[in-house]
């Protein structure tokens, strides 16, 4: 397929595509995101027997095909991801956080939310340091949910098939030694990783997957693919999920001053934030939201 | 600043890393072979051993073996390179002492990825 020129037809189907892509994740096509579609799309458009991105464009329009459009907003969707991305997150996370969060949980329970957690390194990074340092949880209940909206982030996700380029960024030869097994020309996570971790497709803005309260929530690298309306709302539905006690942690380019009310910079974790409107409930003791 | 000794018997490789090298920061100095990158570990030891397995002279494996027992101030890391991701292969170079391994083709993100690792950058 000869490159598409930068005319009034491209650009409409451009516009059209990425519209769907707005419309059914929230998110919005950077410039710099942009000008890959045509690169993006192109097994898609060869995979349903398309001629250019205006025939894709008008099929989209034209007939409601919902495998195609599945197809479309997974290929769009930014699903890099690695193990350990900003180690320093983690090492903070695991000697930090966690041990906080541990003394706090007189229930023995822990829970994570990685929310738009892609093809799941970072749910699988939280696993693999919690299986290292199987000592400190014996005993405990462990719950890690991880969402994305892309079907396909998910299954991947889900399978723990990982290429041998993904297994290289961030993940040490001795974690990839001891958790996971060659599955062909790429590795697979064990079984026992892949049992910790409840990885569900999800829409932030039509969540279904979370329930209750999680002490440890991360969503990195999401909100900044959103409006600053729908960062508020993502935020907002990260606040209905937290209790006094939780932390939330956004990438490192990230923050939720500007971004309404429902969070502040944590005191004690850097870079970490931590539920603001709570207030102890007159009942019982217990916090409760506020707003 | 840090210095990273690679050795590796290709020109290309040698000359690919060190410029994704001193883009991290580090001072690069590079040998041929084996042989050559333990006179030079023995000479001034470097922080770091980008580390090739199939070289000339003295491949990888042998290097390890003689650097186990070679006279130096303090042991360098060990990131080993390889064009095989078979896990017998990777165990080994564990096994001699290699502190981390790499394939072949690497690009920047995943060699930082790995200096971060063992603690280089």
């Amino acid at each position: 397929m000869a490159p598409l020129p930068d005319g009034v037809a491209w650009r409409g189907a451009a516009r059209i595509l990425s519209g769907l892509l707005e419309a059914r994740t929230g998110q919005i096509l950077s410039e710099g995101r942009a000008w890959r579609m045509e690169t993006a799309l192109r097994p898609v458009i060869r995979t349903h027997n398309l001629r250019d991105m205006d025939d894709l464009a008008a099929q989209v329009v034209g007939k409601r095909n919902a495998a195609l459009e599945e197809d479309v907003v997974n290929a769009l969707l930014n699903n890099e991801s690695s193990f350990f991305r900003d180690l320093q997150v983690f090492d903070m996370v695991h000697r930090q956080i966690l041990p906080h969060i541990q003394q706090e949980r007189s229930d023995r329970t822990l829970r994570i939310w990685s929310a738009g957690c892609s093809t799941g390194q970072e749910a699988y990074s939280l696993a693999i340091r919690m299986r290292n340092d199987a000592a400190r949880w014996q005993g405990w209940r462990i719950e890690i949910l991880a969402t994305d909206i892309s079907t396909a982030a998910i299954d991947q996700a889900r399978s723990g098939v990982f290429s041998q380029m993904d297994v290289q960024r961030g993940l040490s030869v001795g974690d990839l030694l001891k958790w996971f097994e060659p599955h062909g020309e790429d590795w697979r996570a064990s079984a026992e990783l892949r049992r910790m971790i409840d990885f569900r497709r999800d829409n932030l803005f039509d969540p279904r997957a979370p329930s209750g309260e999680y002490d440890l929530l991360l969503c990195r690298n999401v909100l900044l693919y959103f409006t600053p309306e729908r960062r508020q709302a993502v935020l907002h539905l990260l606040a209905r999920h937290s209790h006094a006690n939780s932390v939330l942690l956004l990438g490192a380019g990230e923050t939720v001053i500007g971004q309404g009310d429902d969070f502040v910079p944590h005191a004690e974790f850097r870079g970490g934030y931590a539920c603001k409107v709570l207030q102890p409930d007159c009942a019982g003791g217990a916090m409760r939201r506020v707003c | 600043m840090k210095n990273c000794l690679v050795v590796d018997d290709s020109k290309v490789i040698r000359k690919v890393a060190r410029h994704i090298l001193e883009s991290l920061d580090l001072t690069v100095s590079e040998a041929v072979d084996g042989q050559d990158a333990l006179t030079q570990c023995e000479a001034s030891a470097p922080d770091v051993v980008l580390l090739d397995w199939n070289m000339p002279v003295m491949s990888g494996m042998e290097f390890l073996q003689a650097l186990s027992t070679a006279r130096m101030a303090a042991r360098p890391k060990i990131i080993f390179c390889t064009t095989e991701n078979g896990i017998s292969h990777i165990k080994a170079a564990v096994e001699a002492g290699a502190d981390e391994y790499v394939m072949k083709p690497f690009d920047r993100e995943t060699l930082e990825s790995k200096l971060t690792i063992v603690g280089v950058i």
